[in-house]
């Protein structure tokens, strides 16, 4: 299988499209003839043109409206609204347009609408530049959110997305463009709510998703030294959210640690502690822990971004505090 | 177009040569800027390199520390005719704990800086036009003299924050300039791509206000007519719309490749309209500047920078716990 990033995977899953479906066509700010703000679809306008590669003015609003036009109208539309910072722009039409069509017009009319955005923080970009909102999204009724963190999963689930008749709030991590990984050639699909171990292990349960994820498994391996196995759970999508996947892991490990980028109050990280209490409480032998974001809004120099993102020590200190006596 | 081709008002040469190092001050600092990026030694750089007469000229209007600037991340040239030193402006791009505008936390250019009643923008596009619209509503219920200007580029007038901005302003009559740096670019986009329209002054009579597009070239134009559209506001007949059309000769910011989208062609084509060679020439022409005065201008300028980016860049950093510090009133 051929090794490709994670920006390459997400292009390959665009370009299937584009070419098996004419209903399909892009739009978004400089993803024309500049190719995207992260490169994603450089090359593209020379190769399926102007009507179905749309360079759009500075509007967000506008893009993801009239891309709730195109699907109602019949349209495969998937529009890119560089970064889930300038999605905020759009919230309108995604919380109370996109999400909701569907179900006010009695089952009637859906929106079939992929929305692409980056998230994420750690590179230097400040406050308003290093969100990661998906939680916001994830509250929400009526639309899915799905956040790969391999490049196998970023085609397929994107894959999956064009099938979904939902709107799909579809969001790529910064820091993961280039990183690599085996990428079938063929237009398989990754399933939505259904997570993948990613490391099995018996001690404690890791659980992340995008770029967190990889902090997981790379705490893992530190404390495999030690004698801990941590398992890793790759979530996939937060909506659907793979609850028994999650339980399943917990029932065998009886520990959890959540780790996520987002700010800890009110984010993904405590849905999550909260629907392993309720529903597998007499499974765990400690507290579920979160290892978050810091509240603040993120600060632009090096060293206080990364003071205030979750880092692997602090997995692992967490991770060992709920292990206890058992290492 | 308006260009004004008088000659110069006598009394005035001291504010013109002002005026004019401000412009070189303003260029040598952001080819500084973007160097310091390109050498690995800032993490990111956004400048305004041929946008010196639009920012100068406007900022020259202005009456510092009374009106209320809003600037935009390319204003280089607004902040150092404020009076801003360079220093203070590097602190910033390095993130240093004594960068006076954020001590670290803000990207690069992104100006607070009370004294002067500059309010620090939002990287998220044209959000900071319906502040300025706010800061002008209060000026006028206050019943204070102020206006207020905010600057931005043509690819914010495609968001509804413009629109809906410029119509409450125009609702209220509010002492608010908006001020339009059109530089035919929203990163890789020409403006046919932004608009059906040539002029972005054109959509001020959609709204009921005075539009009017300038050669943001020429200092001295964007001068006048800045000073003049002040004094209206003043007056109580703001608000007003100035469109100066210029070009930026840097890419977008540092993590952008201006040759996916422009032919060096139209780049030297730009260059040989350059705002400073512009007024410089004027200047020697009607003798106000000589050939020496220019080179030691220039001279000094260099100098400057050099030493201001020496003594940023061994400026201590902020520390970790700056990190969690001011986020909520209480935490000052
Ligand atoms: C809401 C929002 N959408 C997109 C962006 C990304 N972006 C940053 S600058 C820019 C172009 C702005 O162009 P213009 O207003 O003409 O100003 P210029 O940079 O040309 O001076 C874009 C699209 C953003 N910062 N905010
Ligand atoms: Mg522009």
């Amino acid at each position: 299988m051929p090794e490709i990033t994670y920006r390459e995977a997400i292009r390959q899953a665009l370009r299937y499209q584009l070419q098996n479906d004419e209903r399909v066509f892009l739009m978004g700010e400089d993803i024309g003839a500049y190719g995207g703000s992260y490169a994603v679809t450089k090359g593209f306008l020379d190769e399926f043109g102007e009507h179905r590669v749309k360079d759009t003015p500075i509007a967000e609003s506008v893009v993801v409206g009239a891309g709730i036009g195109a699907a109602m109208a019949g349209l495969k539309p998937m529009v890119e609204l560089m970064t889930i910072n300038f999605s905020l722009l759009a919230i309108d039409q995604i919380v109370n347009n996109a999400s909701k069509l569907y179900y006010m017009s009695n089952g009637q009319i859906n929106v079939p609408l992929v929305i692409r955005m980056a998230g994420g923080a750690g590179s230097q970009l400040g406050a308003q530049h290093s969100h990661s909102l998906e939680s916001w999204y994830a509250h929400v009724p009526g639309i899915k959110v799905v956040v790969p963190s391999t490049p196998y999963d970023a085609k397929g689930l994107l894959m999956t997305a064009f099938d979904d008749e939902n709107t799909v709030i579809f969001i790529e991590h910064t820091a993961l463009y280039a990183s690599k990984g085996e990428v079938p050639e063929d237009g398989y699909r990754v399933p939505f709510g259904k997570l993948q171990v990613f490391r099995p292990g018996a001690d404690v349960t890791l659980i992340g998703y995008s770029g967190s994820l990889h902090q997981a498994f790379r705490a893992a391996e530190r404390m495999a030294q030690e004698g801990i196995e941590a398992e890793v759970l790759n979530l996939r999508t937060l909506r659907p959210l793979d609850v028994d996947g999650i339980l399943a892991s917990v029932r065998k490990t009886h520990r959890a640690v959540v780790i996520e980028d987002d700010w800890k109050f009110g984010g993904f990280a405590g849905e999550i502690a909260a629907i392993i209490q309720e529903q597998a409480f007499d499974d765990l032998d400690a507290p579920v822990m979160r290892c978050s974001g810091s509240d603040v809004p993120m600060p632009y120099a090096a060293a206080l971004e990364q003071a205030a993102l979750p880092q692997e020590d602090g997995i692992i200190s967490l991770a060992k505090r709920i292990v206890g006596g058992r290492a | 177009m308006t260009t004004t081709d008088t000659r110069l008002e006598s009394g005035t040469s001291d504010l013109y040569l002002s005026m004019y190092r401000d412009m070189v001050r303003s260029r040598v600092l952001s080819d500084r800027m973007f160097a310091l990026n390109r050498q690995g030694r800032a993490a990111f750089a956004v400048t305004g390199q041929g946008h010196e007469a639009a920012q100068v000229g406007s900022a020259y209007a202005l009456t510092a520390g009374a009106d209320w600037v809003l600037p935009y991340y390319r204003d280089v040239g607004v902040l150092v005719a404020l009076g801003m030193k360079p220093y203070d402006i590097l602190l910033g791009l390095f993130a240093k704990a004594g960068d006076p505008t954020s001590g670290g936390r803000q990207m690069p250019c992104h100006w607070s800086w009370p004294e002067m009643r500059v309010v620090t923008r939002s990287s998220v596009i044209a959000a900071n036009l319906p502040h300025a619209a706010g800061i002008a509503y209060a000026s006028k219920l206050l019943g204070r003299g102020e206006v207020t200007i905010v600057y931005f580029g043509e690819g914010a007038t495609s968001e509804g924050d413009f629109h809906e901005a410029v119509n409450f302003a125009a609702i209220h009559q509010l002492p608010v300039v908006f001020f339009c740096e059109n530089n035919g670019y929203a990163i890789s986009e020409s403006q046919e791509k932004q608009m059906a329209i040539l002029h972005v002054a054109d959509r001020a009579r959609g709204y009921g206000i005075e539009g009017q597009t300038v050669d943001g070239n020429d200092a001295l134009t964007v001068l006048q007519t800045t000073r003049w559209v002040i004094e209206e506001c003043r007056r109580g007949l703001g608000p007003k719309l100035i469109e100066a059309k210029t070009y930026r000769y840097a890419p977008h910011t540092s993590s952008d490749d201006d040759r996916r989208y422009r032919t060096r062609a139209e780049l030297e084509e730009w260059t040989r309209k350059d705002p400073i060679d512009r007024l410089r020439n004027r200047l020697l022409a009607d003798g106000v500047l000589t050939p020496d005065a220019d080179g030691a201008i220039r001279a000094a300028a260099q100098r400057e920078i050099d030493e201001a980016v020496e003594a940023a860049e061994r400026a201590p950093d902020p520390p970790d716990d700056d990190a969690f510090r001011y986020v909520f009133a209480e935490d000052a």
